[in-house]
């Protein structure tokens, strides 16, 4: 896994509540069996017309929100499914963070998985940048800041671990596999109540 | 020793260990896969050149992307095939006993869990799908996970977790007639918001949930996410091990007796503290219908449209007017009489025996109304033997419904089961949001009961009024 490291870039405004996993990558393009090639189904029945024409008013598809790396969202982004080609076709479009004032659990643990990155802002903080989203902000997870215009700095949560895979370039699996040992012990002092054995 | 809740019972009993700096490394009794948040996930396995740690507490079926049109016919969408038959051939190589297509066990992986007695109280259950809660109703923590924590528990039967809070849901009295557990779930969620629940594993209690059948429990825990919980459980009772004993995959004699003994250990004590929770009263219920794009957009049947103009949150304002939009509804009038082209009888939430039975009481002796188009979709194969036992499969075609085969059609509509843009149906599954049911097509969620009203009447019906 690589490095999660500092980076810059101004914003994509998405001022919206309440974003499902349904919009953000709809259900029939769930069908593949790769991890690839999801970026331009990201927001696809918002961003496309019915002839699958880029909409030039939707926000993705201008030039300047094809050259960010953070998706500016509202209140509990991710909500529904836990499909994780929801943060794949984040990254793979170009989004290394998403700013809000919360996020649903199983995207937020997705998200981590894959290095996206989800930032919890107050918010007041929030209504200041979709005042003015023109901007561009700096993201330190290793110091867990965010850089504003003017140089003030805004703390945001993370879970520990999950920074410290990130920021290290650590392998959750990997790190799971160490403790087979302590696996074993668990499975012998616990019978499986089931055996779905062929 | 400090009272616990059931949900911090199961936790510990789970925990293989726990280092500082870290989430506690949980123990998982039970795995459930599907074709579409697998594929990925067996793939890093073959990268890395795992196995399967624990095939033998693991289980697969084909739902998502499973048509339900007779198993005779070919899967004529390519990408689809292509993925089931990836599926069968991954579970052969990994040794995963599979219930595919052809098998008379296949169903939608939240129904046939229970159906062949895997799901029992006390496990650790996870599934690549968010209504994996649906298995708390036998007071088993059960929650929805993404394809990288698919491949953890494939690979090694665990996955690091943080505790969640813990958040009772009371409902306490009896539930008047033509009001189900969907309206209970329903009202809960509109309650709440879609985000009330986030961070949270839900306690369902109180007499209401006592009274409720299993299959009725599943359908409240069903929605837990919906509510942004992750989880949702009801502690065992008698009712529990009514439905459990006997089944395929159940202990069988002293080995029963000892499970049984240990499940009783299980519910909540005198004095445990929740971080948050709620009373809903059962006899003040109506039936619930949502009419936005998200199932916190919920309200009693005979109630009126909310009007974005009252809410003074911009955001929050913006959403509901967006909402309408979409639904091309307007604020201030009610739903009832509201015109449908569809009904949907089916999903995780609503396709099992009962669901079935309660649809056909309102069916019977009926016809659809003119121009409606009825899709009654059974949870599982083993569903639908039943109800055709019953001459359930009868009753629903006299009417003019459409009786199918087992899977999540037009719940998820990546299946061939969808509306068509503009359309406006009447589901008793769990999501609402744009484009869910179909692009463009419009959902109003309800019980079955409702659903079947409905169809009969081709408006938006409370069903309290055909049930004298």
């Amino acid at each position: 896994m690589t490095k999660f490291t500092a980076f810059e870039s101004h914003l994509v405004p998405f001022p919206i509540d309440n974003l499902d996993t349904d919009q953000i990558i709809p259900a029939r393009f769930l069908k593949t069996i790769s991890k690839e090639g999801l970026g331009d189904q990201l927001f696809y029945d918002w961003r496309y017309d019915a002839d699958g024409k880029p909409k030039p008013d939707f926000i993705l598809n201008r030039p300047e929100a094809k050259t960010s790396k953070i998706l500016l969202a509202g209140d509990n982004f991710g909500c529904g499914s836990s499909r994780e080609h929801a943060p794949w076709a984040l990254l793979q479009y170009g989004f290394r963070a998403v700013i809000s004032t919360s996020f649903a659990d199983i995207f937020r643990g997705n998200s981590l998985k894959n290095s996206l990155l989800p930032i919890v802002v107050p918010h007041d903080v929030h209504a200041e940048l979709f005042g003015n989203p023109n901007v561009t902000v700096k993201v330190d997870l290793a110091a867990q800041t965010l850089t504003l215009p003017g140089g003030r700095t805004v703390q945001f949560p993370v879970d520990a671990f999950a920074k410290h895979c990130l920021v290290e370039g650590i392998d959750e699996l990997g790190y799971i596999l160490q403790q087979a040992p302590a696996i074993a012990i668990f499975e012998a002092a616990h019978p499986a109540l089931i055996n779905t054995a062929a | 020793m400090k009272p616990r809740t059931i949900i911090e019972k199961i936790w510990d009993n789970h925990i293989v260990s726990e280092r500082p700096g870290a989430p506690a490394l949980l123990y998982i009794d039970l795995h459930l896969v599907h074709e579409v948040t697998s594929p990925q996930a067996f793939h890093g396995l073959r990268a890395r050149g795992l196995k399967v740690r624990r095939p033998d507490l693991t289980i697969a079926t084909t739902d998502h992307s499973t048509p339900t049109t007779p198993r005779s016919f070919p899967i004529i969408d390519k990408v689809a095939a292509a993925q089931v038959a990836r599926l069968e051939a991954s579970c052969k190589e990994f040794g995963i006993r599979c219930f595919g297509l052809s098998s008379e066990q296949q169903g939608i992986v939240h129904v046939i869990g229970p159906e062949l007695g895997l799901t029992q109280p006390g496990m650790t259950v996870v599934c690549g799908d968010s209504h994996t809660a649906t298995h708390g109703a036998f007071g088993a923590l059960a929650f929805g996970i993404g394809t990288t924590e698919v491949e953890h528990v494939l690979a090694t039967q665990c996955l690091l977790q943080n505790r969640s809070k813990t958040y009772e849901v009371r409902v306490d009295g009896a539930l008047k007639p033509g009001i189900t557990a969907k309206d209970i779930i329903l009202s809960l969620i509109a309650r709440i918001g879609i985000g009330g629940g986030t961070g949270c594993v839900f306690e369902y209690c109180g007499s209401a949930i006592r009274a409720l059948s299993m299959e009725e429990r599943m359908t409240v825990c069903n929605m837990s996410i919906e509510a942004g919980a992750r989880a949702g459980l009801v502690a065992p009772d008698d009712t529990t091990y009514q439905y459990v004993c006997g089944r395929p995959y159940t202990a069988k004699g002293h080995a029963w007796d000892s499970a049984v003994a240990g499940w009783r250990k299980l519910p909540t004590d005198d004095g445990a503290q929740f971080d948050k929770s709620i009373r809903i009263e059962a006899a003040a219920l109506e039936p619930m219908i949502t009419f936005g794009t998200n199932p916190g957009m919920g309200i009693p049947i005979t109630a009126m449209v909310p009007n974005p103009g009252d809410i003074t949150d911009p955001l929050e304002r913006d959403s509901l007017a967006k909402a309408l939009r979409y639904m091309d509804l307007a604020p201030g009038k009610p739903l009832l009489g509201h015109p449908v082209d569809v009904v949907f009888i089916g999903s995780c939430t609503n396709s099992r025996i009962s669901d079935l039975r309660n649809a056909a009481k309102i069916l019977k002796g009926r016809k659809v109304h003119s121009g409606v188009r009825v899709m009654v979709v059974p949870g599982s194969m083993q569903v639908k033997a039943q109800a055709q036992a019953e001459g359930l499969d009868q009753i629903f075609r006299d009417a003019g419904a459409d009786w199918r085969e087992a899977g999540c059609s037009m719940c998820i509509a990546m299946n061939g089961d969808q509306l068509q843009p503009g359309e406006y149906s009447v589901s008793t599954s769990n999501r609402n949001f744009e484009g869910r049911q179909g692009k463009g097509g419009r959902t109003f969620l309800a019980s079955p009961l409702t659903a079947a009203a409905s169809a009969i009447t081709g408006v938006v019906t409370d069903v309290r009024t055909m049930l004298q």
